[in-house]
């Protein structure tokens, strides 16, 4: 059973990033909306489990969120796939299950 | 493709009202259904209709309130949790002796069975919160 793992605090904030890959299953995703948005900036005390969790799984950040940051997408750890909120709707599609992470 | 959603967050406190408006509202452009948003802890407060936010800025209630009327979308507040935080319906008020309700458009009081009934009925139950 694919499950897409939805995480919206910063990795900064709460530990719930952290909880999640520790339990994510090799064919379950990960995607990044509100906060959990900076999970995604490169060169940060986060980006090195990101970077290792984008090995098995397939991790997403949405663009609205990240653009409402101010981030700028080449300050993103490579691999991170930018989606819309079309995108967010076709993933709960895709995955059997969504998991939020409050 | 059935959506159930569950808000459980305040609106203007973090950002999920906004998060599950936006979700829920792509997913209605996709041609999907939306069996049921139910509005849970502080999420009742979106339901509403004397909020009175600053012009500039979006309109959390009625903003929902129009989405119900277009579409056909059930917005159901717990009732328990609604009750706690003020948040009556015409029948409610009567009922504990208040003066009015605030309940806005398109919004409806129910039990937590909707929230279960919503998990039953959807493919997919998408949660937003704090």
């Amino acid at each position: 059973m694919s499950v897409l793992h939805i995480v919206n605090k910063s990795p900064y904030d709460r530990n719930s990033l952290h909880t999640c890959l520790r339990l994510a299953q090799p064919d379950s995703a990960i995607l990044l909306i509100e906060d959990g948005i900076y999970a995604s900036i490169k060169n940060a005390a986060a980006s090195e489990s990101v970077q290792q969790a984008l090995n098995s799984h397939q991790i997403y950040a949405l663009q609205p969120d990240l653009e409402a940051r101010g981030i700028d997408p080449e300050r993103m750890i490579a691999g991170i796939s930018l989606i819309d909120y079309d995108g967010f709707v076709k993933l709960t599609t895709d995955y059997d299950k969504s998991q939020s992470w409050l | 493709m059935k959506f159930g959603i569950l808000v459980n967050e305040g609106p203007y406190t973090h950002q999920a009202s906004d998060s599950a408006y936006h979700f829920t509202a792509a997913a209605l452009r996709a041609g999907h259904e939306i069996v049921r948003v139910f509005f849970y802890h502080d999420g009742v407060n979106n339901g509403t209709r004397l909020s009175v936010p600053p012009q500039d800025d979006r309109n959390i209630s009625e903003r929902w309130s129009a989405l119900a009327e277009a579409h056909e979308v059930e917005l159901i507040l717990c009732v328990a949790a609604a009750q706690r935080r003020g948040l009556l319906d015409g029948d409610e008020a009567k009922l504990a002796g208040k003066d009015s309700d605030n309940m806005a458009p398109g919004f409806q009081i129910s039990g937590l069975g909707q929230l279960i009934d919503a998990g039953i009925q959807a493919d997919r139950l998408i949660v937003f919160g704090d």
